[in-house]
């Protein structure tokens, strides 16, 4: 395949309508009719869709008819389409780079009203393009290999599942967690929607796979501190926190936990959020992956002052403890990266009407599945503080959700576990139980019916949204009661519900250290903190930086479905680029022009990559294409202008502004 | 640090223990206070609820004699404070009221540029002149003082500009700094009755009652407040109430009464002579006689 | 000189980094967020790409005002180029004072890919700030500058021509 690039530009233009979305607002005739007329287009067409197969065809069989060396189609963001409409160039006979895209819906027709202003910007933006692609050089697909390994950060059921599928799939996998064992939240789980399948049942299978699997290299208590490189060849170092325990040797006897000094547990257990204690050394919970107790060197006497009797040492028959155990950095190499960070829940706290922290008996929902759950600090009992029986329980919905004081979105899991925590305390007490709710959202297969399950069930549901959990009685009934307050909007007043224990279905957050772990991944993050996707719809979990992938709420709040659903798209979209083999470079990297390089080196020391270096026999700056990106920080540094960036040369860039202008 | 003043009828009037022991408290912290020159009503709620554009205006003109001076305006009653808010807020996002506004007070040779900032006492206390400053202040601190806060339903609702709307604590901070005990007293914002006390008395008083009531279950020994309204209503009809419900007597003070007496002020220059129902003596002690 | 305003509209060159603000303005565009159209956006990958005499340039050629839209600092997709751009930026705004550019005409503004409203908003303070400033219209001063000079030559030449010259 030869393009014809020499002599004269023969420029291609098309204008795409996409339906009323560019054509509504812009009058694509006249841009057209414009074009037409504007230095070297040999041909000017409007389209309804040019991205469907006959707009590419169009192109292509311009191409061939009208002897096209150039072609400009303006139509949606080049971040969306640029790729087919440069393969369509290609198929056509043309190299790809002598291409241009317009954007004139995302950045014109969809922000301006129709008019002549919104297309006189469609022309002036089309002028520029028509001008710069005269300049456009062939250029050739640079590729790189891709390290067939995968990081996979975050061992929640998100990360458990991209892992396990990627293993399976014969690749090997590193999965990282912070936490002293993987399960996430959903271990903290008793039951799930809406099939009341129990968590551990459906969970812990998945752990010891994860385990057990030849593919799969599990550190637990650790983190990613540093990631460098680019698709297909990133370097992590892990650090390994000290868990005062060799790994290989202990087995979770848990002898140590028994031997320990404290014969009373004294510590806030974290697994069971806060409703238990444990020992300085503990396995965090039964089914804990890997199976390996840990210290916690703020509780345990001999980290903390080197003054124990250390009864946990003769305790362990297999030598396992090591109080001088040391954090330790690993090094890897991998080609893919899959986040799958998680979430935090609402500190129901920060809203002290509901008496959270301040009044007995009022609870969150992650501490009611903690009691439900029959391997919890309460035996699976549901009880009050004196240890009776709840007769009447509220559930508050929207804690910390759909709120302009705290956090705008819906957390889209409350209203589900709500009720399904409705269902759990109704068969384990025969309470009444009051969910309060502003609207129920369960939009998933089977959700409307447990909704409806348990309406017959005789859960009641008040609309509207609870002013305060009171501890002020009114009446002799009330006495001793957590009093909900709520203006009930079905049935139009205000009424006051006395209850024994109130439950605040807590909404979802970002992890608190979102910000600092999305720079060390150089990916993007929301304005609330959730990791961004590339595209909404088409890339819902590929990031803008290739080669990193999202899964599970780290990008945004959602259940167990849609975790384990995004999490197998993740692996799968890791293992479409492993399967390649090779994945193509944009080829708008820099080069010098030797002869009019000076040798000062003001370029080297400002490459991001070190991919500058001196040529000390010819005094000149050389740059090695393979490491370079392409920002082109180097070019707008050279004070002689020797540095040229495919896709981006001065000529071009002055071009387009100097169209733009008109 | 100085401050225009704007009493509203109130402090005139049933509220004068609370210009007179806010102006005692200010001397003593080294604030000085101006009271603005021919200042008008504020409407109140009542006469924005019959003419809401004359409430707006008669509130510009406060506003604007404020803007003569460079300084914030303090404004200690409740609806005094909010009718202010409201108007500087309905001003700012609807030019129709601004029109007006501006336009009647043209007839007066006024401006109003939407620059001068209303601001509460509590407020200037707390944060301005600071809990550190008053802490060092305090002479006779109110040890043993069990102190109910209530805020009632304005000074943070709808414009939370300086406190919690749902959970205001600036008093709570300021009484614990002043060595009382503060009980925790979830009805700090709730209705007192308002002017329904004054129309519908039955229903008023039954939420005034609601709240003595709650203070004397939790062994208050006084309740304090920021309004004129709240202290009249909680504190005038404890008879009746008691008569109608069951029996409460809660003294009802002002905040500045209590900052007044932890810095040893005298109980008469606070004007605590005028509570109807008085604070106990123990809990206003005797004045140490000075050089 | 009485300036032509009949009718002005300002006209923005804008040049915005290909990751963090022109995904930004896609996002607004997908948002439908409106706002005004006196805006041309160039796509450069990175803001430190962005030479200075690009601004120059697009003043040179009739701009009113240039906006530069790169990554918060911390979050360049290439590292460090914002601050690359930060450092340019702020040499260029001193020798622009000099040029007698008002400063509101070059404006830097860090919009990360989410922050689509941000885009908008920008855009429209900036299109109000330079309706406020006027036309620049450096061509048309070029223009009168070249006419003056090209007077004062002329000037010149009539003084000389009483004299014998050798010149050229």
């Amino acid at each position: 395949m030869k393009t014809k690039t020499n002599g004269e530009a023969r420029i291609g233009f098309y204008v795409c309508h996409c339906g009323t979305n560019i054509a509504g607002v812009v009058n694509v005739a006249a841009v057209a009719e414009y074009a037409g007329k504007l230095p070297g287009v040999v041909v000017s067409r409007d389209y309804k869709y040019m991205c469907s197969d006959p707009g590419q065809e169009l192109i292509q069989t311009d191409i061939k008819e009208h002897n096209l060396n150039r072609v400009v189609v303006a139509s949606c963001s080049p971040l969306l389409h640029e790729h087919t409409f440069r393969t369509a160039c290609e198929k056509g006979g043309l190299n790809p780079f002598c291409f241009q895209m317009v954007n004139i819906r995302e950045h014109d027709s969809w922000v301006h009203d129709p008019g002549d202003p919104a297309t006189e910007k469609a022309k002036a933006l089309v002028r520029a393009a028509v001008k710069r692609v005269a300049l456009h050089k062939p250029l050739e697909v640079k590729r790189t290999r891709i390290h067939p390994d995968v990081l996979v950060v975050g061992g929640g059921i998100a990360g458990i599942q991209a892992a396990l599928t990627l293993a399976n799939g014969s690749q090997n996998v590193y999965l990282v967690e912070r936490e002293p064992t993987i399960g996430g939240h959903m271990a903290k789980f008793d039951k799930t929607f809406p099939t009341l399948d129990c968590a551990a049942c459906i969970l812990t299978p998945k752990m010891s796979a994860v385990a057990a699997h030849p593919n799969i290299k599990l550190w637990t208590y650790s983190e990613v501190v540093k990631v460098d490189g680019f698709v297909g060849n990133y370097k992590v170092q892990v650090r390994r926190n000290p868990r005062y325990v060799n790994e290989e040797l202990c087995v979770g006897c848990a002898k140590c936990v028994d031997a320990c000094v404290y014969k009373e547990e004294k510590f806030e257990d974290e697994f069971n959020e806060g409703l238990a204690k444990r020992k300085p050394v503990y396995l965090p919970f039964p089914q804990a992956t890997p199976p390996v107790v840990v210290f916690d060197p703020d509780a345990c006497i001999q980290l903390k002052t080197g003054k124990c009797k250390k009864s946990c040492l003769e305790a362990c028959d297999r030598d396992a403890i090591i109080f001088d155990q040391k954090p330790e950095t690993k090094e890897i190499e991998v080609g893919t990266i899959i986040l799958a960070t998680g979430f935090r829940t609402f500190d129901a706290g920060r809203l002290p009407q509901y008496g959270y922290g301040t009044l007995p008996n009022v609870y969150t929902s992650l501490q009611i599945e903690r009691m439900v759950n029959a391997s919890g600090p309460t035996d699976g009992h549901i009880m009050l503080k004196d240890g009776s029986k709840p007769k009447a329980v509220g559930i508050i919905h929207c804690i910390g959700s759909r709120d302009n004081r705290t956090n705008r979105w819906c957390s889209r899991v409350c209203c589900m576990y709500s009720m399904k925590l409705a269902h759990l305390i109704k068969q384990h007490t025969g309470a009444e139980v009051f969910n309060f709710y502003i609207d129920i959202r369960a939009p998933g297969k089977g959700y409307e019916e447990f909704y409806e399950k348990l309406q017959e069930e005789g859960v009641h549901f008040i609309r509207g949204r609870v002013a305060e959990v009171a501890d002020w009685p009114l009446t002799k009934e009330e006495e001793g009661k957590l009093i909900i307050r709520v203006e009930d909007t079905l049935a139009g007043f205000v009424r006051r519900i006395p209850v024994d224990m109130v439950v605040l279905a807590t909404g979802l957050e970002p992890q608190p250290d979102a910000q600092e772990v999305r720079r060390l991944f150089n990916i993007s993050c929301s304005t609330e903190g959730w990791f961004l996707e590339r595209h909404p719809k088409l890339a819902p979990v590929s990031t803008f930086t290739d080669g990193i992938f999202i899964a599970g709420c780290c990008q945004g709040p959602k259940d167990i479905p849609d975790t384990v659903a995004q999490a197998g798209a993740a692996a799968g979209e890791a293992l479409s680029l492993i399967n390649a083999g090779f994945i193509e470079l944009e080829p708008n990297t820099s080069y010098v022009v030797a002869d009019d390089c000076s040798g000062c080196k003001t370029c080297i020391p400002l490459c991001p990559y070190n991919a500058i270096s001196r040529d000390e026999e010819k005094k000149k700056a050389v740059i090695n294409e393979a490491i370079c990106k392409g920002c082109g920080v180097c070019v707008a540094a050279c004070p002689s202008g020797s540095i040229v960036q495919n896709l981006f040369t001065d000529d071009e860039i002055f071009s387009e502004i100097e169209a733009v202008l008109g | 640090m100085k401050f225009s003043y704007f009493p509203g009828c109130s402090l005139k009037g049933t509220g004068r223990a609370y210009e007179e022991s806010l102006f005692a408290v200010c001397r003593a912290l080294g604030v000085e206070v101006q009271e603005l020159d021919d200042w008008n009503c504020c409407g109140a709620t009542a006469y924005m609820a019959v003419s809401e554009a004359a409430g707006y205006m008669m509130n510009t003109r406060n506003l604007a004699l404020a803007e003569r001076a460079p300084h914030d305006l303090l404004a200690p009653c409740s609806a005094c404070y909010l009718s202010l808010k409201k108007t500087q807020h309905y001003i700012a996002e609807y030019p129709s009221i601004a029109e007006q506004a501006t336009g009647a007070l043209a007839a007066e040779k006024l401006t109003y540029a939407g620059k001068v900032a209303v601001r509460h006492p509590l407020e200037v206390l707390v944060k301005d002149v600071g809990l550190a400053a008053i802490k060092k202040a305090v002479k006779q601190p109110l040890t043993g003082l069990k102190v109910a806060p209530y805020y009632g339903c304005q000074i943070v609702r709808p414009f939370a500009e300086f406190d919690d709307q749902q959970n205001p604590v600036l008093m709570d901070k300021l009484l614990q700094a002043l060595g009382a005990e503060v009980v925790r007293y979830p009805l700090k914002t709730r209705c007192c009755g308002g002017s329904l006390t004054g129309t519908i008395g039955e229903v008023g008083q039954r939420l005034s009652f609601i709240l003595l009531n709650e203070a004397q279950r939790r062994g208050a020994t006084c309740i304090a407040t920021v309004c004129p309204l709240c202290q009249f209503n909680l504190d005038s009809y404890q008879a009746e109430i008691s008569k109608q419900w069951s029996p409460v007597k809660m003294p009802v003070v002002y905040f500045t009464q209590l900052l007044g007496l932890a810095l040893g002020l005298d109980a008469k220059s606070l004007g605590l002579h005028r509570c109807i129902v008085p604070l106990p003596p123990r809990a206003a002690p005797r004045q140490e006689v000075h050089a | 000189m009485e300036m032509k305003t009949n009718g002005w509209q300002p006209k923005i060159v804008a040049f915005f980094c290909n990751w963090c603000t022109y995904t930004a303005a896609d996002l607004a565009g997908v948002s439908r967020m409106k706002y005004a159209p006196n805006i041309r956006i160039i796509r450069l990958m990175c803001s430190g790409r962005l030479d200075p005499q690009f601004v120059m340039a697009a003043f040179a050629r009739g701009a009113d005002g240039v906006l530069i839209g790169g990554c918060h600092p911390g979050d360049c997709h290439y590292v460090e180029g914002n601050y690359k751009t930060l450092r340019r930026m702020t040499l260029l705004k001193r020798m622009l004072a000099d040029l007698g550019i008002e400063e509101d005409r070059c404006r830097l503004e860090w919009i990360s890919a989410s922050e689509g409203d941000k885009v908008k908003w920008v855009v429209n303070d900036m299109t109000e700030k330079l309706r406020a400033l006027g036309p620049l219209d450096l061509p048309g001063k070029h223009k009168e500058w070249d006419a003056e000079m090209e007077a004062l030559e002329k000037e010149v030449q009539t003084q000389q021509e009483g004299e014998p010259s050798h010149v050229h």
